[in-house]
């Protein structure tokens, strides 16, 4: 019983809270990977992320069809209608700040979207376009 | 000193009913919903509250994660344990099955549809219908995992979203 409540209590106060990132952390961590797998790897783009997010690469989905063209508004799930926050950082702080999510997120959606998993080219393209101002990222 | 007692009868109150909470605690319609569970689970869709399905479907749902209707959904195995827990020891008593299968659609089961039969079928359908998986569209606090009918509110057609 007291160690229960000593775990809540940890819990309430945040004693243990998720190691916080910024999304830049992210693209520098997506850029060394780019390098290790291409060494002709020269930078990532928001132009080509832009595309790809709105890209049905062969299926049904795009990223689009859950998220909205404009990353910074509030999307919907295609098929059941539940809300999606905003994906853009600057629209939505959570975003990209959590090493875990990110990971476990991109596998599923690029699982839903392109059968197969994105490459770290494509993650920091789709995160440099989220980072641009007028992605909804600058607003 | 108001406050200190005030206080204490608080913590009182707290600690007899994590004393008495048992299982039949955790399947009351009042009972909060897992975090881990509206974590992994409620992003997609309403975290569906564990009683909507029986045992053997959760099973299935669960063995099943990768390519849940047509989505991968999948919860790594550390994450997914107390999740699998949670929803067995809160699952329906009754059957969720068809011809002794387990159903995975709570929109198939029998007392989904006995409880949906009085909605009007104009909300089911055309432009701007209710997607059967969003709980949240009528019961307004499905997110909560209350489904009571004082928090229930019917849309007008094309009101939903």
């Amino acid at each position: 019983m007291r160690s229960t409540i000593l775990v809540a209590t940890a819990f309430a106060l945040g004693v243990a809270p998720a190691r916080a990132e910024r999304p830049a952390d992210f693209e520098a961590a997506f850029a060394a990977e780019a390098r290790a797998a291409d060494p002709a790897f020269a930078s990532f783009s928001a132009t080509r992320g832009k595309l790809f997010f709105g890209a049905t690469h062969g299926g049904d989905w795009s990223c689009v069809s859950c998220h909205t063209k404009d990353p910074s508004a509030v999307g919907e799930h295609v098929v059941t209608g539940k809300r999606i926050e905003p994906l853009a950082p600057a629209a939505n702080p959570e975003r990209f700040s959590d090493p875990a999510s990110v990971e476990k997120w991109f596998k599923r959606n690029c699982n839903d979207v392109l059968k197969r998993l994105c490459t770290a080219q494509e993650k920091g393209d789709v995160l440099a376009w989220l980072m641009t101002p007028g992605a909804g990222g600058g607003r | 000193m108001k406050t200190c007692i005030r206080i204490l009868i608080v913590s009182s109150t707290v600690a007899v009913a994590a004393l008495t909470a048992g299982p039949s605690a955790a399947k009351s319609p009042r009972a909060p919903l897992l975090p881990a569970y509206v974590e992994e689970c409620g992003s997609c869709h309403i975290a569906f509250p564990g009683r909507m399905l029986d045992a053997a479907s959760w099973r299935a749902v669960n063995a099943g994660l990768d390519q849940h209707f047509g989505v991968d959904a999948s919860v790594d195995a550390k994450t997914l344990e107390p999740i699998r827990a949670y929803l067995a020891s809160t699952a329906r008593e009754h059957p969720t099955t068809a011809d002794g299968i387990p159903l995975l659609r709570i929109t198939e089961t029998r007392w989904f549809r006995h409880e949906h039969d009085e909605v009007p079928g104009r909300l089911w359908k055309g432009p701007g219908a209710v997607k059967p998986a969003d709980c949240a569209a009528c019961h307004r606090n499905a997110a909560e995992g209350s489904y009571s009918e004082r928090s229930l509110h019917l849309p007008k057609k094309g009101e939903a979203k």
